[in-house]
């Protein structure tokens, strides 16, 4: 068993109204000097599989077909043994 | 017509659309359920308003790959007109049917209110009806109708006329005021390269009938009725 964990953001550009409410919440807190704020997300993945190269490029498939819309969304795929 | 409305678990403006298509062409649309593999036979493949799977992972995303989607896209590719309306544009854009993505409100607020539209070409079965540059007026009800798309993409859009509607003021100026969702050139429909397939966020469907406060979605019906008769 081999999990992995995907992370998805949205890409340098492309408008994140999520990120820029919760830079404005922090600032409404007292938090000063909070730059830029970007929200994405995390899946975290258990695959039957024994071999890490072969699980990651099974998981890069699942984020192009299904996990990120990538006109919009970058992906980063971490294999944890 | 015969039309066919497919229906996805969370779909919810089907019965809406089904009766603005009835009440103009004098026929009942089927309705099909996602898990089925075959498609009847139809004139119009109609993608209705809701919030299919719950919205999960990104709108639209879940209901794009489902079985009878292969079914849409098929019959897309082939000629056969297929319609999405509000989250029917973004499983349609999804699925990869209209280029593009709608992304959360600029407001990130839900909008539900009447907007007012500017058809931007009748060169196409769903606004024939109308003339270009006429202003109508029909609500929205989305929170993600936000539409992008890279430049290259909004050039060859409006380069090839497949703007069909844009968010506009009651005078039918694009002012930034009208375009509260934030879309991209105040996008609010487009075409496919074969013009058979459209997406928009508003609801044309409810704008068809003078008990509904707006009629200015009848133009788009009879469109459909006049094309496809």
């Amino acid at each position: 068993m081999i999990k992995a964990r995907v992370q998805i953001m949205p890409k340098t550009g492309v408008l994140d109204p999520q990120g820029k409410a919760i830079s404005h919440a922090l600032a409404s807190l007292g938090f000063s000097g909070v730059g830029e704020v970007r929200q994405g997300k995390v899946i975290d993945l258990e695959l039957s599989e024994s071999d890490p190269a072969k699980a990651k490029r099974t998981v890069e498939a699942m984020c192009e077909k299904l996990l990120a819309n990538t006109l919009i969304e970058s992906y980063r795929v971490e294999i944890q043994n | 017509m015969q039309a066919a409305i497919i229906l996805f678990p969370g779909s919810n403006r089907e019965q809406d659309v089904h009766d603005a298509l009835e009440r103009v062409t004098g026929k009942a649309p089927l309705k099909v359920w996602h898990r089925d593999s075959t498609l009847p036979k139809a004139d119009l493949i109609v993608v209705p308003g809701g919030f299919s799977y719950g919205d999960y992972l990104r709108c639209g995303a879940m209901a794009a790959h489902s079985p009878i989607m292969r079914e849409v896209k098929a019959r897309a590719n082939t000629g056969t007109p297929v319609l999405g309306i509000c989250n029917g544009f973004q499983i349609i854009t999804e699925a990869g049917l209209l280029p593009g993505v709608l992304l959360t409100n600029r407001t990130l607020r839900f909008h539900c209110k009447d907007v007012h539209l500017r058809v931007e070409t009748s060169q196409s079965i769903y606004t024939r009806r109308y003339n270009a540059g006429q202003v109508i007026r029909v609500p929205v009800a989305h929170h993600d109708g936000n539409y992008f798309a890279d430049k290259d993409t909004l050039d060859r859009l409006e380069g090839e006329g497949r703007v069909a509607f844009r968010y506009c003021s009651e005078a039918g100026e694009t002012v930034d005021e009208a375009n509260d969702n934030g879309s991209a050139r105040a996008i609010a429909g487009i075409l496919n390269e074969k013009r058979n397939v459209l997406g928009l966020m508003p609801h044309p469907e409810n704008a068809t009938d003078p008990l509904l406060g707006s009629t200015g979605g009848q133009g788009f019906f009879a469109s459909l009725a006049e094309a496809l008769a």
